[in-house]
């Protein structure tokens, strides 16, 4: 299926690639170079193209490529799929993923895309079984690597997970705290229009769960009401009869931290948005200049405060620089990328935080056709906005006491307000 | 070419080889680190190489890193393959593994040196533990070397019948290995696919249908017997086996079932309706007649899939959407819809392919995804490619009752500050327009409300869509075409200005008045103009020639002169051309009768239509699907068959028939006391290894000489052994009567089955005595080697002068080639005679089918193998000659072929 994978950073130069089969010549990156130029920016590149004898599949994060070459009919989604796992797994062993954490642990990146693909068809993804095959570098042994050199990377032990029947667990697990730890994140994805009206507004959620217990514990996480959940998708380890009888979660976790499962609020539910915008953004057909006022107020937070309010806005290319004053906070604004970015912070409802302010324009430059929209980002603390609510978390098959906790947060997604 | 069963001999000689080649390693390489490094590398690699060659682990480990980082840049470390392959066998498990990478890497480029290190998986291939056993053979199937071919071979066959399923799911990949490094394998691989498609292991599911896939996947007869399992498996694989699963049952089910699809048809279950809470309202429409029954095997494929829409792999749930598109019945592709919108908020990639593919579904089924129809509104932080295809999905799903919804998140489109994307929402409002005719003005007049945008782009799109819609709406546009007339002026897009232009000349009757006035303004700027322009001017002139004449000869006069003289050759052409159809002189010929007729002819409307129109031809979630044309590899999905194929082929016996592969103890036992019986030769046990008892024994007793080799190998199926095939028989000399003291004896190969004891060959001897004395006493002397295995006629007690007699005698020549000496006596003399035997009368004939013959000789490759090209006179060209000269050089039988060219 996927034939070699090279990996190119921002400014076009393959750094990395590792082919699964015979070895394909990294020319073959030219079609995509060229798709790349073509697309003004790199998220706006093709994510398949076709070229004479392969095919390209291409993911963009953390300002890397990663390019894959497909030479025959493959579904264009596993690899997709297979691409961002390599990420994911590259971010949880290095803490980030980017050009330079990649460069430096270049051997285990190396030993890990090995064990990943076998022959092109994927074998270990699983981060549990990965550890146990490939350690992640750590402080310690990066220091004694570089005194000694003698640290191996590689497990001495064999991989007992990838046989059993819960292939996300490794055995023999031992913690002398035992702790299970679930956060519930909402997100709000919105649209909202130039006169205020939500035009549509959905919440989607995801539990993440950080669960260290030793041995085999089966848990079972249920909630208050759980017919809030339209859509769901799940970790492979939850039991989906269980679900579709009991509406409870029951599984067996891996070990440290895994998203337990993604959610879909119905939609019949009228999504109450916490904040409201009122703004006018406007560019004068008299001299290159233009006005702009922004001002945030609470709608609907139940009484929890909106912290981390960010206003990010993409700015016609036509605006030279931006003069303004903040009551709270700090705007900047990048001449390069022509964006505009208000940090508020905690949104205090006595005094309402305001943006106000002169744009000027390129002169002779034909005033911009529209305004920008804005993106709003915030996160407000200990409320799911949906309502979900986790009754109880019960555990089998040990017979310890875990320390249990739940956390709710809710978070800005996709939530744009049109000017 | 005529391809015979003379290959019965030393399934293990090249391993030995091998073997041999290996103990020659150390003594090579070490002469090979020396000499091979050539003064113009770099001085790291020397290092490195120094490194790789010291006696400390650790450095060694630090070189390889290096190299292997060297090989992740793409840098060329080839030339350090001799120092690299030494540590093949190191204990360092790093250390090994970074040696593993860097073989795979070069193998193929130095495939002499490669071949050192073969032995060492080899060994490995027979270790306890299954993880190096897995490992070894990963390597070993990855390193692609032609000449290695037949060891891969053995490895995968062991493997595929490894106690392990993690070792069986790696013979799984290696299969693929194989078939793209040697394609001529494929009919054993298939066997051992078809092995591998019976595991009952979740581990080996997926990977066995990946290479059923690549390796034939046409050969869905294989997929009956494992239907049921693979499905009640499903859920259990691993979610990337998961994925091929799914695709493959998809085109079984196209082949196997019927279509779930027929109009009108009522819809019944005919398993346990009790399992479907959602079947109630099935049942109220079900009529009497003409009922459609669900296979239930078609049913159970739908029910074990239906839970992975909840899996978190976004490829899984996917291809469990193509699955109920492909499948379902109508109703139930429903099911899908909300899976696939979440599937939209996963990363921008994930987003583009499934937006392509509800895409191509709207088209078909609006009622799917209108419920959603919100989930699709352009954010303007999406990438452009998503914008698109989420236009197109919004434009598919318009109706007359959400339009107006549709047009005012329209409107805010158009206002993007991507132009590309607000260019393509005024095309997509054009085709709003065209497909729903309440509409249409309304569209009309929201684009033109356009024309006075500020952006070229959007009021250039703007006018080639009204164009095409008032092409579509041929009545009551004069306002419109009069409106544009007066915009005119300050539209400066040249590609907008010729579309207005073409419309006042296509539609002048309608604004008698307007028009030769825009030509009056054209006739001034005409030289100012581009090219686009210039030449919809001349058209316009021309049209309103033929159509107002009065009033604008002159005007058409005089832009065609100035067209006459105009530094493109195209617009001269057209100039002249114009010229020579309208204005009537005495050179124009026949065509002015028609100017009228050919300028103003009704032109068809331009169809508006989705350019995902022609995408469901392609199976939903593939790559030939995303890239609107066929991938190489792609499997057509076929329609559903018109009559069911058989159903019970997919009955599974609950007894399981005897497994071939794995022996059980009890016949492990009957083999040993058939090893007795075998006493004379070790190496034929290890062929028959898992043979069953009941075949060898039955063939041993029958089968006799040099035959035996052929029989054994095929004794698990219990092949008889045939008459002999009737052949010339050639008589060879074993001693002329001048050297014998008068008694000259002569022999041939009867072809028959020695009776004396099975696994030697029959001879006939045909002594004559030459002499004038009778011979007494005749019989057989010495043997050299003193082990040869003689059964010796009775002593011929006298035989008179010009008398003859034939005895037989067998011989056991140990199934090789070399003579057999012995000394033929009589009374008084021994003579020293030696029987040499050709090759081809050392086997013995069994009849078998065709099938399995190519399957046993499938088993036979390798050492055992051996082609040539003959050169052949016509004469003998015809089927029957080369069976006949086979036949007279080798003890051999036919087996029926279904090729004319190929004989067996």
């Amino acid at each position: 299926m996927i034939h070699s994978l090279f990996l190119i950073n921002h400014s076009g130069d393959i750094f990395l690639e590792k082919h699964w089969k015979s070895v394909i010549s990294r020319s073959v990156c030219d079609y995509f170079f060229e798709a790349k130029e073509k697309a003004a920016e790199p998220e706006n590149v093709a994510p398949v193209l076709q070229t004479p004898h392969h095919y390209l599949i291409t993911i963009y994060r953390g300002k890397l490529f990663f390019l894959s070459v497909v030479q025959t009919e493959a579904p264009p989604l596993f690899v997709i799929e297979f691409l961002h796992r390599v990420a994911d797994i590259f971010q949880d062993y290095f803490g980030e993923c980017s050009e330079s954490v990649i460069k430096d642990n270049v051997v285990t990146v190396y030993e890990l895309l090995e064990e990943m693909l076998d022959n092109g068809f994927p074998l270990a993804t699983e981060s549990n079984v990965l550890k146990e095959m490939i350690r992640p570098p750590t402080i310690l042994r990066s220091v004694v690597n570089t005194l000694t050199g003698t640290w191996s990377n590689v497990g001495d032990t064999l991989p007992t997970g990838q046989l059993s029947n819960i292939p996300w667990r490794r055995a023999g697990v031992k913690y002398t705290n035992n702790e299970a730890y679930f956060d519930v994140i909402e997100e709000i994805d919105a649209i909202v229009d130039k006169s205020g009206t939500t035009v549509c507004a959905e919440i989607q959620g995801v539990i993440e769960a950080c669960v260290r217990l030793t041995g085999m514990p089966d848990l079972t996480l249920s909630f208050m009401n759980p017919r809030l959940l339209d859509d769901v998708s799940f970790h492979p380890c939850v039991r989906f009869k269980r679900w579709e009888s009991e509406r409870a979660l029951s599984f067996i976790p891996p070990d440290g931290n895994f998203t337990l499962m993604n959610y879909h609020v119905s939609s019949q539910n009228l999504v109450a948005l916490p904040v409201y915008v009122k703004q006018s953004i406007s560019f004068f057909d008299s001299g290159p200049c233009g006005r702009l006022d922004i001002t945030v107020g609470p709608k609907q937070t139940m009484g929890k405060t909106v912290e981390a309010l960010m206003v990010t806005i993409h700015m016609p290319k036509a605006v030279l620089s931006a003069n303004l004053t903040a009551t709270q906070g700090s705007y900047t604004y990048d001449l390069a990328t022509k964006v505009l970015v208000w940090d508020i912070g905690k949104l205090n409802p006595q005094k309402l935080p305001n943006l106000k302010g002169s744009l000027s324009l390129q002169a002779g430059a034909p005033k911009p056709e529209d305004n920008p929209s804005l993106n709003i980002d915030l996160k407000i603390q200990q409320m799911a906005i949906s309502g979900l609510k986790v009754s109880r978390l019960e555990m089998f098959g040990e017979k310890y006491k875990p320390f249990k906790g739940v956390k709710y947060l809710t978070k800005a997604g996709k939530f744009q307000v049109r000017t | 070419n005529s391809g015979t069963k003379i290959h019965g001999n030393r399934c293990d000689g090249g391993i030995k080889c091998l073997k041999q080649a290996s103990n020659a390693t150390t003594t090579f390489l070490c002469s090979a680190a020396q000499p091979l490094s050539p003064p113009s590398s770099v001085l790291r690699n020397e290092d490195l190489k120094e490194m790789l060659e010291s006696n400390k682990e650790s450095l060694k480990l630090e070189a390889m890193k290096r190299v292997v980082g060297l090989i992740a840049k793409g840098k060329n470390a080839s030339e350090l393959f001799p120092a690299v392959v030494k540590n093949v066998a190191s204990k360092n498990i790093e250390l090994k593994k970074l040696v593993y990478v860097y073989l795979v890497r070069y193998a193929e480029e130095q495939q002499d040196l490669a071949l050192l290190s073969i032995s060492t998986f080899q060994r490995a291939l027979k270790e306890p533990n299954q993880f190096i056993r897995a490992s070894a053979l990963r390597v070993l199937s990855s390193i692609r070397v032609p000449i290695i071919v037949p060891i891969m071979m053995l490895a995968i066959k062991e493997a595929a019948a490894d106690m392990s399923p993690y070792v069986r799911k790696t013979s799984a990949h290696a299969i693929q290995k194989l078939y793209s490094l040697d394609p001529d394998q494929k009919e054993q691989l298939i066997e051992v696919i078809e092995k591998l498609l019976k595991d009952k292991s979740t581990l080996v599911a997926g990977s066995v249908v990946v290479a059923f896939e690549e390796v034939c996947p046409d050969r869905i007869d294989l997929i009956h017997k494992n239907y049921r399992k693979l499905c009640n498996l499903l859920v259990d694989v691993e979610e990337w086996g998961q994925v091929v699963i799914i695709s493959m049952l998809t085109r079984y089910a196209r082949t196997q079932f019927t279509s779930p699809w027929k109009e009108g048809a009522s819809f019944e279950e005919n398993n346990e309706k009790a399992f479907y809470a959602s079947d109630s309202e099935e049942k109220s429409e079900r009529t009497e007649a003409e009922a459609y029954v669900m296979d239930p095997d078609h049913r159970l494929l739908l029910r074990n899939t239906k839970p992975l829409l909840q899996s978190r792999n976004t490829a899984v749930v996917m291809s469990v959407a193509q699955l109920y598109w492909h499948l379902a019945p109508r109703h139930e592709v429903n099911l899908v819809t909300k899976s696939l919108v979440r599937l939209l908020r996963s990363h921008r990639e994930v987003q583009y392919i499934v937006l392509q593919n509800i895409a191509t579904m709207s088209i078909q089924r609006k009622g799917m995804f209108e419920p959603y129809m919100k989930s699709f509104y352009v954010r303007s932080t999406d990438a452009t490619h998503i914008k698109t295809l989420k236009l197109e999905i919004l434009t598919n799903l318009a109706n007359e009752a959400n339009i107006s919804t549709i047009l005012r998140e329209f409107q805010t489109y158009v206002k993007s500050q991507d132009k590309a994307f607000a260019a393509a929402t005024i095309q997509a409002i054009g085709r709003c327009a065209t497909n729903i005719s309440e509409v249409t003005d309304t569209c009309l007049n929201g684009l033109v409300l356009l024309l006075s945008n500020r952006d070229e782009t959007v009021v250039a799109e703007s006018v080639v869509v009204i164009k095409k819609l008032l092409q579509t709406q041929p009545t009551q546009h004069s306002e419109i075409i009069k409106h544009m007339a007066k915009l005119f002026d300050n539209i400066t897009v040249s590609m907008a200005r010729a579309s207005i232009l073409w419309l006042m000349g296509e539609y002048c009757d309608r604004v008698p008045k307007i028009a030769p006035d825009v030509l009056r303004k054209m006739a001034k700027s005409f030289t100012a103009e581009e090219d686009i322009v210039k030449l919809q001017t001349v058209n316009l002139a021309a049209k309103l020639y033929l159509t107002n004449s009065k009033q604008t000869k002159l005007l058409t006069q005089y832009i065609l002169n100035l067209g006459k003289y105009d530094q493109s050759y195209d617009i001269r052409d057209r100039t002249r051309f114009i010229r020579q159809l309208i204005v009537p002189n005495e050179k124009s010929g026949a065509l002015n009768k028609y100017a009228r007729r050919i300028l103003l002819a009704p032109k068809p409307a331009p169809v508006l239509e989705s350019a995902f129109k022609d995408r469901d031809r392609y199976q939903l979630g593939t790559l030939s699907h995303s890239l609107n044309s066929k991938a190489s590899g792609y499997q057509e999905l076929s329609d559903w068959p018109a009559v069911a194929p058989d159903q019970s082929v997919r009955n599974v016996e609950v007894v399981e028939p005897v497994q071939e592969w794995a022996p059980s103890v009890g016949k492990t036992k009957k083999l040993k006391s058939d090893d007795k019986f075998y006493s004379d030769n070790e190496e034929e046990k290890a062929e028959e290894e898992s043979e069953s008892s009941e075949g060898s024994s039955s063939s041993s007793s029958s089968s006799s000489g040099g035959g035996k080799m052929v029989a054994d190998v095929y004794s698990r199926a219990s092949f008889q052994v045939t008459a002999p095939s009737f052949g010339p028989v050639k008589t060879y000399e074993l001693l002329h009567h001048m050297t014998g003291k008068g008694l000259s004896a002569k022999y041939h190969f009867p072809r028959q089955p020695c009776l004396h004891q099975p696994g030697m060959v029959a001879v006939q001897v045909t002594l004559s005595n030459g002499s004038d004395r009778s011979l007494e006493e005749i019989h057989v002397g010495d043997r050299s080697p003193a082990s040869l295995n003689i059964h010796c006629f009775n002593t011929i007690e006298r035989l008179e002068p010009e008398a003859s007699v034939t005895v037989s005698m067998g011989i056991d020549f140990s199934d090789s080639t070399q003579a057999a000496n012995f000394q033929l006596c009589t009374k008084e003399d021994g003579f020293s005679v030696s029987i040499q035997p050709a090759v081809g009368e050392l086997l013995m004939p069994s009849s078998l089918s065709e099938q399995d013959f190519s399957r046993e000789q499938g088993k036979l490759l390798g050492m055992n193998e051996t082609s040539a090209t003959v050169a052949m006179a016509t004469a003998n060209a015809s089927s029957q000659a080369v069976k006949q000269r086979v036949l007279s050089v080798a003890n051999v039988g036919e087996v029926p072929s279904g090729q004319d060219v190929a004989h067996r």
